[in-house]
């Protein structure tokens, strides 16, 4: 049980910078999820942590005590890698032994922490079994289980899930969220995959281009994304995003082609400024009076429907909306957004306006 | 060349490099540079002083007739001998690949004589071979036909030759049968199905698909012959009758050790590793290419 | 049936045949000296040799391998040569895998200073095969009192660039990942080695072994001139020793059963581990 403190943590490989300070405090027992897109170095940061990698500038503490020193054995963490790492000349009950007999802990405990963790991961059976007898999600329990016998301050996950089949990740994410709710331990999880940030974090740390853009809830972050990348990272289909203008007495944005929408209080100090207007398809209704859009492409999804409209001014517009489809391609429609859904992001820095 | 993740460890690698580091040192840089070394100097008879004199020993060695005659039968030995190790074993495996029955059993008994010593290739060839006591040899002169390798300079190189093909081609067998195993079945059935029938398939699809390997083999054969058929030479002919099947390694040994010339055999040892340095740096330029074909 | 199906009947035999005729000339000399070495010297010397065995086999390998002469002239025994070429062979086998594993595993698993500086020094022995050094190391050996020891007959030829090479390329694929969960659960480079490497490395280590082996036990300019003794003798060089210039009045039975003994060692290791010595000879010429 312990807290992990990130504080201005740098890293660069030569002139490259990779990490360019990244500051959170993850509280004991919490589950924080790094998020971002491929490069952004979410590997970096949590290897680092992890001691793997060493750090060019700032500290790790992990329950209080800074390890940018200490190497990863003596950092009372443990990692699940996304393609498991096992040992493969090891059977599964030695391969989550094995960190626990180099700490020369008795065998009687070693059979005890091995035979609880294969209970709760029900991997009892395969015990006996080498990595190469198991399957990809059996596999990966065994690299949770391997993590799960040392007790450690932290978990460290670096996209446990990506070399599963879709139906077996959805599984497993459940399965990692109930050993979350049953162990309490700190964890820093790496994904690029927006759904089990949303289902498995406390916390989210988006990330893009070694910087932190924002870090809150999973609700936080959807519905108050803090720059135009979070708006575009989180949420599918993505947020529409179109430019305009804030008028001249802040009481509503000025869009082409003469739209304009009301904002839900006036915001008499931005009056006049280029802005970006973010919508979410699925906050898009059919109204009197709004955007009219020519449709393109509908998608049924079953559950809902996605339709991609153009406007007259050429921009595309996405709109998502429950149950079967009602329209056809080459039907013209008008949609709005509740004025409380609109987001607003500077023209220029891509960050929020709050108001 | 190197792993992203690495130990860290001052000392260790130090450690584990030494015994490797230090026999290489001891038994191979420090000889090869004493080769060269006395390639370029004289020794006066006592062994006490030594002069440096240039390149007169190569001058020396490469202007001696019997040297060039030498090294023109080692020319025709390992071209012959890898022409014909080559040969057979590509029939062989060719045919042994094929989709027949008892091919398992075929290879099994095709590849073992590669555990045989080039010397013990020579000595059953002799058993068979020999006019007073092989069954063939014998035959051969029942026949009418002068046969005594033992007098007869071309019949030595053609038994030595013989010998030294003989237990190479298991070896050729064992590649190329791989090399085959490894092109992929639907090249094969996509050649079939475009009409092109067992020889054309053969000549346009499965030849240029085995280049890589004929010719890793090319180059491995040549080596084989000139330097490891050293007991298939001295087992069988010991070099005669004459120097017919003198070649350049049997040579430097003779000159070294019986004669005991050590300028001379240095220099010759300088001429080897060159050719040695040669056919590698070609077979590397080669693999070089067959890693990037893969 | 048709003349044209009997016609192909023949043409699929044509492959047998000739795989036949191959297998029939590899075979055929070792048939005869298997069968030479059941018969007495006079037999095979007339070379009056019979197709089948006769009963002397065992007295002849009762006397080449513990017979210190034969009815001619004086041998060193095939036991000892045996073990000397056992030594020989085992010694190069095990010596060569030992240093080449090691050092593959300090070239690929650390990083420090003229690292490819000793990767091309073991690389360049690639280029320097024993038989052409043979002089200036004959003489290294001989200074250091070498001549007529096991030490001196198998150290100069345990330095392979060959086996360094392909345990490096073999540790290359080892992934990061491993290395890395391996730190995480505490083990050091010695452990991880031990742990992992060493039973990772199995398959190459046992295919190694057949092809050193062979390589040891073929072993013939080198032995012929590191060693003079008789108790030094190994069995490849000895026979040829027994030879001489091939007279037809030779103790030929003798020569015969030590030429099958020479051969079976490396023919047993050949064919009882085949899998392992194709694929780790195919592998370690990539
Ligand atoms: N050893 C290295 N040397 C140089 N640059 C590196 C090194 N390792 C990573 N990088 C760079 O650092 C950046 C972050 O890499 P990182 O592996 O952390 O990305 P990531 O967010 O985990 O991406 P992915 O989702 O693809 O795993 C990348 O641009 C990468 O190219
Ligand atoms: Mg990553």
């Amino acid at each position: 049980m312990a807290t992990v403190d990130i504080r201005n943590v740098r890293k660069s490989y030569g002139p490259v910078e990779a990490i360019k300070g990244i500051d959170i405090a993850i509280r004991d027992g919490e589950f924080l999820v790094l998020l971002g897109p491929s490069g952004c170095g979410k590997s970096t940061l949590l290897r680092m942590v992890a001691g793997l990698e060493t750090i060019t500038g700032g500290e790790v503490a992990i329950g209080g005590r800074v390890v940018n020193q200490l190497d990863p054995k003596d950092r009372d963490i443990a990692m699940v890698f996304q393609n498991y790492a096992l040992y493969p000349h090891m059977t599964v009950f030695d391969n989550m032994a094995y960190g626990l007999k180099i700490r020369g802990l008795p065998k009687a405990e070693i059979r005890a922490r091995v035979d609880k963790a294969a209970a709760i991961l029900e991997l009892g059976r395969f015990l006996d079994r080498r990595p190469s007898q198991l399957s990809g999600g059996q596999r990966q329990r065994v690299a949770m289980g391997r993590a799960i016998v040392r007790e450690p301050a932290a978990f460290l996950f670096d996209e446990p899930l990506s070399n599963l089949d879709a139906k077996l990740r959805t599984q497993m994410r459940v399965e990692i969220k109930r050993l979350q709710d049953r162990l309490r331990i700190t964890s820093l999880y790496v994904t690029h995959d927006q759904v089990e940030a949303m289902t498995l974090a406390d916390r989210i740390l988006v990330m893009n281009h070694g910087v932190a853009e924002q870090i809150g809830t999973p609700l936080e972050v959807y519905q108050r994304p803090a720059s135009l990348f979070v708006a575009g990272f989180i949420g599918s289909p993505p947020m529409n995003v179109l430019d305009g203008r804030i008028d001249d007495r802040g009481e509503a944005v000025d869009l082409a082609g003469g739209i304009r929408l009301a904002l839900p209080q006036p915001r008499l100090s931005d009056a006049g400024r280029a802005v970006k207007l973010g919508v979410r398809p699925e906050h898009l209704a059919t109204a009197d009076s709004g955007f009219a859009i020519e449709v393109e492409l509908v998608e049924a999804l079953g559950a809902d429907t996605v339709v991609y409209g153009r406007l007259a001014g050429g921009e595309s517009l996405l709109v998502r909306v429950a149950g079967l489809p009602t329209c056809r391609n080459g039907d013209r429609l008008t949609v709005a957004p509740p004025p409380d859904a609109l987001h607003l992001f500077d023209a220029v820095t891509g960050r929020r306006l709050e108001g | 060349m190197q792993r992203r993740v690495t130990f860290d460890s001052r000392l260790l690698p130090y450690l584990l490099l030494a015994p490797q580091v230090a026999v290489t040192l001891v038994f191979f840089i420090w000889p090869a540079a004493q080769a060269i070394w006395q390639s370029v100097h004289l020794q006066d008879a006592f062994g006490i002083r030594s002069e440096f004199v240039w390149f007169e020993n190569f001058t020396y060695v490469l202007s001696d007739p019997n040297y060039l005659d030498t090294l023109k039968t080692t020319v025709i030995f390992s071209v012959a001998v890898t022409v014909l190790a080559m040969g057979v074993a590509l029939l062989l495996a060719v045919l042994a690949d094929s989709k027949i029955k008892g091919a398992r059993v075929y290879k099994t008994l095709l590849i073992w004589p590669y555990a045989l010593a080039p010397a013990v290739a020579a000595v059953l060839w002799m058993f068979i071979f020999n006019p007073d006591i092989g069954s063939f040899g014998r035959a051969l002169r029942a026949f009418g036909y002068d046969w005594d390798y033992r007098l007869n300079g071309g019949q030595a190189l053609a038994m030595v030759i013989l010998a030294a093909s003989w237990k190479q081609v298991s070896y050729n067998f064992i590649f190329f049968l791989a090399g085959l195993q490894a092109i992929p079945r639907s090249v094969m059935e996509a050649a079939s199905i475009d009409g092109a029938g067992p020889a054309r398939r053969f000549w346009t699809i499965t030849f240029p698909l085995l280049s890589p390997t004929t010719f890793f083999l090319l180059v491995v054969d040549m080596v084989y012959a000139f330097f490891e058929t050293f007991g298939t030479i001295h087992a069988l002919t010991q070099g005669g009758p004459g120097k017919a099947t003198e070649t350049l390694i049997f040579r430097v040994y003779q000159d070294g050790v019986v004669n005991n010339d050590l300028g001379g055999s240095s220099a010759q040892s300088v001429i080897l590793m060159v050719i040695v340095i040669a056919l590698t740096a070609v077979q590397f330029r080669f693999v070089e290419r067959k890693v990037h074909y893969a | 049936m048709t003349p044209s199906s009997s016609r192909s009947r023949l043409i699929d035999l044509v492959p047998h045949i000739v795989l036949i005729v191959g297998v029939l000339v590899f075979v055929y000399p070792i048939y005869v000296t298997l069968i030479g070495s059941t018969w007495d010297s006079g037999t095979i010397g007339r070379g009056g040799l019979p197709l089948w065995p006769s009963g002397e086999g065992p007295a002849n390998y009762a006397q080449a391998w513990a017979g210190e002469a034969g009815d001619r002239a004086m041998y060193t025994p095939v036991r000892t040569m045996m073990l000397n070429s056992l030594v020989m062979a085992l010694s190069i086998a095990l010596g060569k895998i030992a240093i080449s594993i090691l050092s593959a595993y300090a070239v690929a698993f650390f990083r420090f200073p003229l690292r490819m500086a000793f990767f091309w020094l073991i690389f360049i022995t690639l280029m320097l095969p024993v038989e052409v050094r043979i002089i200036p190391t004959y003489k290294v050996v001989a200074d250091l009192g070498l001549i007529d020891t096991y030490a001196g007959l198998t150290i100069p030829l345990i330095a392979s660039a060959t086996a360094t090479l392909l345990f490096r390329q073999f540790f290359l694929t080892i992934p990061d990942e491993l290395l890395e969960a391996a730190k995480i659960d505490g083990a050091g480079p010695v452990r991880f080695f031990i742990d992992v490497v060493l039973p990772l490395s199995r398959t190459n280590i046992a295919a190694l072994f057949v092809i050193l082996f062979i390589y040891g036990w073929n072993q013939y300019l080198w032995p012929l001139l590191v060693t003079s003794s008789r108790d030094m003798e190994t069995i490849v060089t000895g026979i040829t020793k027994m030879i001489g210039t091939g007279e037809s009045a030779n103790d030929w039975h003798i020569i015969m059963a030590t030429t099958v003994l020479a051969m079976l060692p490396p023919v047993a290791v050949v064919l009882l581990m085949q899998r392992w010595f194709v694929k780790g000879l195919v592998d370690s010429e990539k």
